[in-house]
């Protein structure tokens, strides 16, 4: 199954070595270059860039407009972009009305600049059959329970249009620190699959 | 392609399984997968679309049976070798070699050129940006119908999300045609729109109630519903 993560046959790892060495001996790859490239994806862009741009959000009203008016050019202004095959992120706000959540039903399209890699979970063929048909059923899985009139919207990213979203500032967190409030948001809530809670779990 | 990739509105994957304190990567393997394929981007041995076109075609069993890292070995291997990188042969003996001896070296040299490269990509991104013609057919909050089609190849317009009416959300640009561009017929920039449709319209009356999915779609997937014209999307 897709979904989980089974033992790969020793055949895989050989042919991946093959690949590897198959593409140095033909000056296409060096070993650092893949040491380096997936230690900027363990350490540097991850979900903390995304929750960044969200306690931003909810401290400055007008940049919170700026970012969903022009997702791309408010997270460029934090110093995020780049490599997610993106070109366009969309920023979507929950709000008590409107519960947003983010999938990709033909493949695993994801906004690494501000999520990073994303987990296998969003990459498997049951949130990636179900998101779409039965999201409250999905939520519920999740833990999460939204009122009957709260709306949800599904984001299908299907073209090279990347969705994160601004989930709602949890009640009593007024006090906090912008850098305090990054702290609290999770890439989940940023899927749309969680709320943030406060004081976190 | 109507392959099993094309999962939306599908039954019978069960829960959704999480995993607590998920690493990035689950062995060594799947980051040189995963930095070999961005290597075949950035020099341009291929494109995104053919890669995600060389997924679909790794076979419908053996989709559902692999890992994503396992869906994104199959694709490289594949354009490698179809776009002549790699030999077929040269590749089943190297393969060959590392399973008789799993020690032998990778060999390798230092490359700083290469690793500027990537590591611009992987900080300023290398996707291919909107581009200023053709203006757009459609209007905001214009009720549309996408196609219903078969196409054999390559496409992102979702199986659930054919022949069914949505409105115009948003006009996102003009952006490369994946179904041509998979398969070596250029770019055929087109508007590129998100649509919003009401559950109702694409799942019947076993739809939750309130939930609109919204798709983002090409003008080519699109055609427009007669007699309406502009209302709020």
């Amino acid at each position: 199954m897709g979904s989980h993560h089974a033992e790969p046959e020793p055949w895989v790892v050989h042919r991946v070595r093959a690949l590897e060495s198959l593409l140095i001996d033909k000056g296409l790859l060096s070993t650092e270059v893949v040491d380096k490239v997936v230690q900027t994806y363990e350490k540097d862009v991850g979900p903390m860039n995304g929750a960044k741009v969200v306690a931003r959000a909810w401290v400055d009203p007008v940049y919170k407009q700026r970012l969903l008016a022009d997702g791309t050019a408010a997270i460029a202004e934090l110093g995020f972009g780049g490599r997610g095959g993106g070109d366009k992120l969309v920023a979507v706000e929950n709000t008590p009305a409107v519960h947003n959540i983010v999938v990709c039903t033909l493949c695993s399209c994801y906004p690494w600049p501000v999520l990073g890699l994303p987990p296998v979970w969003y990459k498997s063929p049951a949130y990636r059959s179900r998101a779409v048909l039965e999201p409250r059923k999905v939520l519920a899985e999740f833990g999460v329970t939204l009122p009957a009139e709260t709306e949800i919207r599904i984001w299908d990213s299907s073209a090279e249009i990347r969705y994160m979203v601004v989930p709602m500032r949890p009640e009593g967190s007024e006090h906090l620190s912008e850098a305090e409030l990054a702290a609290l948001v999770t890439r989940d809530a940023m899927i749309g699959v969680a709320h943030v809670a406060f004081p976190a779990p | 392609m109507n392959g099993v990739h094309d999962l939306g509105g599908k039954h019978g994957f069960g829960p959704v399984e999480r995993e607590e304190h998920e690493p990035y990567f689950h062995a060594d393997w799947e980051k040189a997968v995963m930095v070999m394929n961005l290597i075949g981007m950035v020099k341009r041995i291929y494109n995104i679309d053919e890669f995600r076109h060389a997924i679909e075609r790794m076979g419908q069993a053996e989709y559902l049976n692999t890992s994503y890292y396992e869906h994104w070995l199959a694709s490289v291997s594949t354009l490698l070798v179809e776009k002549g990188v790699i030999g077929r042969e040269e590749l089943e003996a190297r393969t060959r070699e590392f399973a008789a001896n799993p020690q032998r070296p990778l060999g390798d040299s230092k490359d700083p050129e290469l690793l500027e490269r990537m590591m611009r990509v992987v900080r300023k991104g290398m996707a291919e940006k909107s581009e200023p013609q053709p203006a757009p057919r459609f209007q905001l909050g214009e009720a549309v119908v996408t196609r219903n089609w078969q196409p054999p190849g390559h496409t992102r317009l979702p199986g659930y999300a054919r022949g069914h009416r949505g409105r115009i959300h948003a006009f996102h640009g003009v952006y490369i045609l994946p179904d041509a561009h998979a398969h070596g017929r250029g770019r055929c920039p087109e508007p590129l729109y998100s649509v919003g449709f009401e559950a109702g319209e694409l799942w019947g009356e076993t739809a939750e109630p309130r939930q609109r999915v919204y798709i983002d779609l090409w003008e080519s997937y699109l055609a427009p519903v007669e007699g309406e014209r502009r209302r709020d999307g």
